[in-house]
């Protein structure tokens, strides 16, 4: 038996045209269609091979193939793995994972030694040999390859115990970097599509109603309760509903739904095969970003998996229940994260969006009710099922239920995802799991939820982190991007990268959001060239409230948000760019002057030399100066200066 | 109703114009496949030429003024020829805080060509996006497929050097 997925003998009535309530079960504890205790043996076997037992003597080797990793050269880490393992002669005696995201890219490739999960970071090629003779044949530590806390500068050995991972509580990333996605075997190993078994148990309603009773709430962005909106589509009328999971994560600075598809795309088809039962929909497309490659390429692979073993398609695991699934490719547009304009897309027309009510709900896809729930909504239902909603319930604050995964990135030591429980504050997922801020530097602001989101200041760390708290200091969960920045990000920048970005993305439908982003965007450049004039401020302030009151979508809505925070908690930055024509952060590059420091200047004529304009002139070994009136500000000097002598301000 | 003068003058006819036949006989039948036929075709003609959108309004019964809409409105599709690699530079929010404008300065210094621009031998269309979800290792640029993390300037001559 080469996969769980396959017969146990000729006695086995599987096969995807004769579909069967118990299969999945079958695959892990059976056969159960005949009784034959060679055939159990052998299902255990294979178990054990998939999921490795400690006593087996076996090891496995987790190898992450996230984006991240990729890029930073895993697929050549898996290469020179295979072809040492075999020179060594270890190759039966370890199994190589390519898995999906573990979502600590900062130290990719990740290598994880199992059963006892060993961290090895950073690895490369050249490592491997090492890796094979001493870790994986001789049991022994490879020290220099250990996860060194920077901090503490202690190594750590297993993962658990990296403070990273200690404090985070996994359960929509359960999987993600444990299991090959390519490779359902693995995903019904750990528990797969037994959520959904469980829901076939039930009758719709009674799912419904579990889900509304776990208090999951919509993780894209609003927060709306899950289970209320699957309420209202069931009790839409019509024949033919539709479930759509939003794909299209868009917002700068979160890859959390990049990471659950690429590292776990069957919780994703899982959770809407729930949907579609729950609200009786036998049809579910997922939108996915053109922007992502591999999570399109793995799910196009879990889908073709599942619809194989009659998981997909008609008469569900003989159910009477048909679901059929399909990937639609976004074609880049940041609006069509929006539902209404998501829904356009799919029809293959400009995603536009466009006034609600009618909600999805009743008039959505091909004007058919429509569920619409973003990719970690979805990936939180199976769990709901399998565990009970009381177990989900008991997670997180009062109204805001479960785990989140958050996208920490920014100037921040260990970027990456951080599951963690709703209610916990911002400090201990900035300073526990990401480690503080890099280089020692000051914290100043994290941007919360993206574009829509706001900026807090450090007053703010000990906010619990869950939708109603953030909604009142004017941010948002969104969809979880936490961009962490120190002393050096200016906020009048910020604010005007966000709206340089909401502007751009402005779908031009509504006048509000297509002119009014447009005239905040020419005030905020302004500032920070330093042509900053009394009462911007103000005007920013009545044009921010406009177009939060009277855009059409949320995208408009909630464009003001960053300029709104910054100009409440970092007013004195305005400020300062108008009044003083200075960037107090020193970011703003029209406002700043270079000059070089006499004393600390060597005369290595270093930076006269990488000057694009020649401005800087000066003998060798005496100190050289800057031409002021020719200086473009491009900071070349003060890169390549080595004795720190080049000064900003 | 394609052009039949080419098999007239005993020419072979365009292989493009045989794929992009397939295409449209593939998604013909199905509602909502403009965007699918326009993105499969980009993949054909590495851009959407005027004649082709001609034949695609034609094939599926969509005004072109429609499918002239839906080209301009997203960002993945492109009026005209492209290079031959695509290189896009993240300037999102954690590639922003991480000095991304400084590598897309580089890069367009590098290349001779602003943000937008197809370079005149068509070796490099050069782009800026708004986040490629690998914000773990900002500063990043994508070429083509392949994506280059923990950018500094003085690595970018070295990497854009490998893609002829």
């Amino acid at each position: 038996m080469n996969s769980l997925m396959e017969v146990c003998c000729d006695k086995c009535t599987h096969t995807p045209t004769t579909p069967c309530d118990k299969y999945i079960a079958c695959r892990t504890e059976g056969p159960l269609c005949h009784d034959d205790a060679s055939c159990k043996e052998k299902v255990q076997t294979r178990l054990k091979q998939v999921v490795i037992a400690p006593e087996s003597g076996l090891k496995q080797v987790l190898i992450c193939a996230g984006s991240g990793c990729i890029s930073s050269g895993s697929r050549k880490v898996d290469a020179a793995l295979e072809a040492e393992l075999a020179k060594q002669g270890l190759a039966d005696k370890v199994k190589i994972t390519v898995t999906g995201c573990h979502g600590f890219c900062e130290q990719g490739p990740i290598f994880i030694v199992e059963p006892e999960g060993t961290f090895y970071c950073r690895v490369q090629p050249e490592d491997v040999p090492e890796l094979v003779e001493k870790a994986l044949g001789k049991g022994e530590l490879v020290d220099r390859l250990l996860y060194k806390e920077p901090i503490t500068g202690e190594k750590v050995r297993h993962y658990q115990d990296i403070p990273f991972y200690k404090k985070q509580q996994r359960n929509v990333l359960r999987n993600c970097g444990h299991i090959d996605p390519e490779n359902m075997e693995e995903y019904i190993a750990r528990d797969g599509y037994k959520g959904f078994v469980k829901a076939l148990t039930m009758s719709p309603l009674e799912v419904i109603e579990d889900v509304k009773k776990s208090g999951l709430r919509g993780r894209g962005g609003a927060g709306f309760s899950t289970g209320q909106k699957w309420e209202f589509a069931s009790k839409s009328p019509g024949d033919e509903k539709y479930v759509v999971c939003n794909a299209d994560e868009g917002d700068p600075g979160a890859f959390m739904d990049r990471s659950v598809l690429e590292g776990d795309p069957h919780a994703v088809i899982e959770g809407m095969l729930v949907a579609g039962y729950a609200i009786g929909a036998n049809n579910g497309v997922i939108y996915v970003r053109a922007e992502y490659p591999l999570a399109i390429k793995r799910l196009k692979v879990a889908i073709d998996q599942a619809s194989a073993c009659g998981v997909l398609g008609d008469n569900v695991l003989n159910s009477g229940f048909d679901f059929h699934l399909k990937i639609k490719a976004g074609a880049g547009a940041f609006v069509c994260g929006e539902e209404t304009a998501l829904m356009a897309s799919v029809e293959g027309k400009r995603g536009m969006p466009r006034v609600r009510p009618p909600f999805p709900a009743v008039k959505g896809l091909w004007d058919k009710p429509t569920n619409i729930n973003n990719v970690e909504t979805y990936a939180n239902v199976p769990a709901i099922l399998r565990r009970g909603s009381e177990w989900y319930a008991g997670l997180g604050t009062e109204r805001s239920k479960g785990t989140k995964v958050f996208a920490l990135t920014g100037k921040v030591n260990n970027t990456g995802l951080a599951e963690v429980p709703m209610g916990v504050t911002l400090r201990e997922i900035i300073f526990d799991i990401g480690g503080g801020i890099q280089n020692g530097k000051e914290f100043k602001a994290v941007q919360i939820g993206g574009p829509s989101g706001g900026c807090l200041p450090k007053e703010m760390l000990d906010l619990p982190v869950d939708y109603d708290s953030l909604i009142k200091v004017g941010a948002m969960v969104g969809s979880g991007g936490l961009v962490t920045m120190d002393e050096t990000t200016c906020m009048v920048d910020i604010a005007r990268f966000f709206l340089n970005f909401t502007q751009k993305e402005s779908c031009g439908k509504c006048t509000p959001c297509r002119e009014g982003t447009k005239r905040m965007l020419e005030i905020l450049t302004r500032i920070t060239k330093g042509q900053g004039k009394a009462g911007d401020i103000e005007t920013l302030e009545r044009l921010a409230k406009n177009i939060q009151a009277t855009s059409l979508c949320g995208l408009g809505q909630t464009a003001p948000n960053p300029i709104l925070t910054t100009l409440k908690y970092f007013r004195h930055e305005y400020e300062a760019h108008i009044n003083e024509k200075r960037c107090p952060a020193g970011a703003c590059s029209a406002l700043l002057t270079y000059r070089i420091d006499s004393e600390k200047c060597v005369g290595c004529g270093a930076c006269a030399k990488a000057c694009p304009v020649n401005c800087i002139s000066g003998e060798l070994k005496k100190p050289y100066r800057i031409d002021a009136s020719q200086c473009i500000k491009c900071g070349t000097c003060m890169d390549k200066c080595k004795f720190g002598a080049v000064i900003k301000g | 109703m394609s052009c039949q003068c080419a098999v007239e003058d005993g020419l072979q006819p365009d292989p493009k114009e045989i794929k992009l036949g397939e295409i449209l006989a593939k998604y013909k039948q199905q509602k909502g496949a403009l965007i699918p036929v326009l993105q499969e075709t980009q993949e054909v003609y590495g851009y959407l030429p005027a004649e082709v959108l001609r034949r695609i309004s034609f094939e599926l019964k969509i005004p072109l003024s429609k499918v002239y809409g839906v080209v301009t409105f997203y960002a993945q599709f492109h009026l005209n020829p492209r290079g031959r690699n695509i290189v896009r530079v993240c300037l999102g929010t954690a590639c922003h805080v991480r000095g991304g404008a400084k590598i897309l300065e580089t890069i367009q210094k590098e290349l001779g060509i602003e943000d937008g621009q197809t370079s005149e031998d068509l070796r490099y269309t050069l782009e800026s996006i708004a986040c490629i979800g690998a914000c773990g290792l900002a500063p990043v640029i994508m070429v083509n497929e392949d994506t280059h993390g923990r950018l500094t300037p003085d690595k970018l001559g070295k990497i854009l050097a490998q893609y002829e």
